[in-house]
């Protein structure tokens, strides 16, 4: 073997192991919050506010920087709404303070 | 920042994300799970903010979209999740077109040199391809579950279906493939008309292969755009040789998949069956072969007096529900009964409601201590040995039909809510649900049909446990 390894290669395997890891953590998820995972998964996907961010930062402002700055903004609501609404629903869940409930 | 410093950042990064996701094991560490995930997504645009030039239009971007997704998250009703979910998709979608475009555009902004090389064209033509399927088949989405049906026929929430249209889709997935290829070989002159193409095909693919999916089969829907938001983030990840991005949209892409398999097990439908459409009956249809079987009707008043002489009840919550707006008055009825001595459970079915666990939201909104919510294989077997079964809005999901070979149901996982001593049932009519079939519970000795609208029915039963 020689020469080095093209990124795409480790970029693959990054990939590979992150599917596996991802595959077990969202089994454990609990079937009762499987609409928070809806709602922070979508929040998460939108780190791709990073790519738009190194396109609407670049040297040049130009239609590249100009979409970039379109797609921060549409990346910033997901984060933004996506985190929020997903506290909210998780307060919902919080155990409130029982006076006389009895049920399960 | 070095180039090993941003990398280490993102790994610290990819980390909290996933921690955010593993919180979602319970309820006690989910709301910590959910605050890695906000220092993860801090961590990674403060890092990516460290290696760009100017910032103000940056700033602008985030201040503006931030105040849209923080008035959106803080007003939208919990009977809107399902919207709001898929429009939140097709904003992700777009964010990877856009993003892929700029690339395209100018690559060494990205540090990536020109002629792009081919992995880099391959991985864009697929950031882009998934993201605009994403985005378009989001934007159908959100007009089927918002109901916008009148006014647009393509936001229909009955299945939108025409001849040939199969063959149709096949032909455009085809001839996209082709421009990407065409891309992929291209020289950074002759780049853009293919990339043009394909993008735009992929536009329009999204918005055909989702108008033929019927309103209630959206759960599966909403899981698999959920999952293609995160496979087009990482698409965008390989391109800008991102490792975060790669693993954030696989975490996100495995959990769409593993949803959408969850649902499609619910259903016992095969995902292929539910993609390709065409099932559903439109709302308020007549179900087929529906003779004039009689059924037992009842007053609140009568499912009251039922419900009151129980020892336990087992409500059945169904999309029905989420349409009325009576989580909270369900709340109060169960109250009322718990106060006289009920056991009160709530049985709830994988696919009830428009998305995966919206009665669990719905009902946690109306402050429903979750540990008398259960899920179908933990509550199933104790149906025989309930007093009352109270099916509120449910209708396919406890259609004892589905145990009987040859029904169009047949083999889809039921509450086993015809096992209980007595039924009520509260719908607003006889139409059929969404399988458009007669529901053979409604005719049995034992159960009492509660006709109207589920807030106002549920309301008289309070008022009559008074």
């Amino acid at each position: 073997m020689s020469g080095t390894i093209d990124p795409t290669i480790i970029n693959l395997t990054v990939f590979v192991l992150a599917v596996f890891v991802g595959y077990h953590v969202i089994w454990n998820v609990t079937p009762a919050l499987h609409t928070p995972l809806m709602s922070v998964t979508n929040a998460i996907s939108s780190v791709i506010i990073v790519g738009a961010i190194l396109a609407a930062g670049a040297e040049t402002l130009d239609f590249g920087s100009g979409l970039g700055g379109v797609a921060v903004a549409l990346a910033a609501v997901n984060v933004f709404g996506g985190f929020l609404v997903t506290q909210r629903m998780l307060q919902m869940f919080k155990k409130k303070e029982r006076k006389k409930e009895g049920g399960a | 920042m070095s180039a090993n410093q941003v990398a280490l950042a993102y790994l610290i990064a990819s980390v909290l994300f996933i921690l955010a996701l593993k919180g979602l094991s319970s309820p006690e560490s989910s709301r910590r799970g959910n605050l890695f995930g906000i220092v993860g997504m801090v961590i990674a645009v403060a890092t990516t903010l460290t290696l760009t030039h100017s910032w103000w239009l940056i700033v602008a971007g985030i201040a503006i979209g931030g105040i849209i997704g923080a008035t959106v998250a803080r007003r939208v009703e919990m009977t809107q999740m399902p919207e709001l979910v898929a429009a939140m998709h097709s904003l992700v979608g777009m964010a990877a077109v856009l993003i892929a475009i700029a690339v395209v555009h100018n690559p060494e902004a990205f540090h990536i040199p020109v002629p792009m090389p081919r992995g880099n064209r391959l991985e864009l033509f697929i950031g882009t391809f998934v993201g605009a399927l994403t985005f378009s088949g989001s934007v159908i989405a959100f007009g089927k579950l918002a109901g916008l049906g009148k006014h647009f026929r393509l936001f229909s929430s009955a299945p939108v279906v025409f001849k040939g249209q199969h063959w149709l889709n096949l032909v455009l997935a085809i001839v996209m493939v082709v421009f990407g290829l065409i891309f992929f070989g291209s020289s950074p002159e002759s780049q853009w008309p293919p990339f043009i193409a394909m993008t735009a095909i992929a536009f329009i693919l999204g918005v055909l292969i989702i108008i033929p999916i019927g309103g209630a089969d959206m759960p599966v829907v909403i899981s698999m755009l959920n999952s293609y938001s995160g496979w087009a983030a990482a698409g965008i990840g390989f391109s800008l040789n991102n490792t975060m991005l790669i693993i954030a949209g696989s975490l996100v892409g495995s959990s769409g998949a593993i949803l959408s398999y969850i649902m499609c097990k619910a259903m016992n439908r095969s995902f292929f069956s539910v993609i390709l459409g065409g099932f559903g009956a439109a709302e308020g249809t007549a179900a087929q072969g529906a003779e004039q079987k009689s059924v037992r009707s009842g007053s609140a008043e009568d499912a009251a007096f039922l419900m009151a002489n129980a020892e336990s009840v087992i409500i059945v919550p169904g999309y029905g529900l989420a349409v009325a707006r009576a989580q909270h008055a369900v709340k109060e009825m169960a109250q009322k009964l718990i106060e006289k001595g009920v056991q009160v459970r709530y049985a709830i079915h994988p696919v009830a409601g428009r998305m995966p666990g919206h009665m669990n939201v719905l009902l946690a909104e109306a402050e429903v201590p979750y540990e008398q919510v259960f899920e179908m294989d933990d509550i199933n077997s104790e149906f025989g040995t309930s007093d009352v079964a109270l099916i509120l809005g449910a209708n396919d999901v406890v259609n004892p039909a589905a145990k009987t070979p040859g029904s169009a149901i047949f083999g889809m996982p039921i509450l086993e809510a015809y096992k209980a001593r007595t039924v009520l049932v509260n719908k607003r009519s006889m139409a059929a649900g969404y399988a458009g079939l007669d529901n053979e519970l409604f005719y049995m000795d034992k159960t009492m049909m509660v006709f109207g609208d589920a807030k106002k029915v549920v309301e008289d039963i309070v008022k009559a446990l008074a």
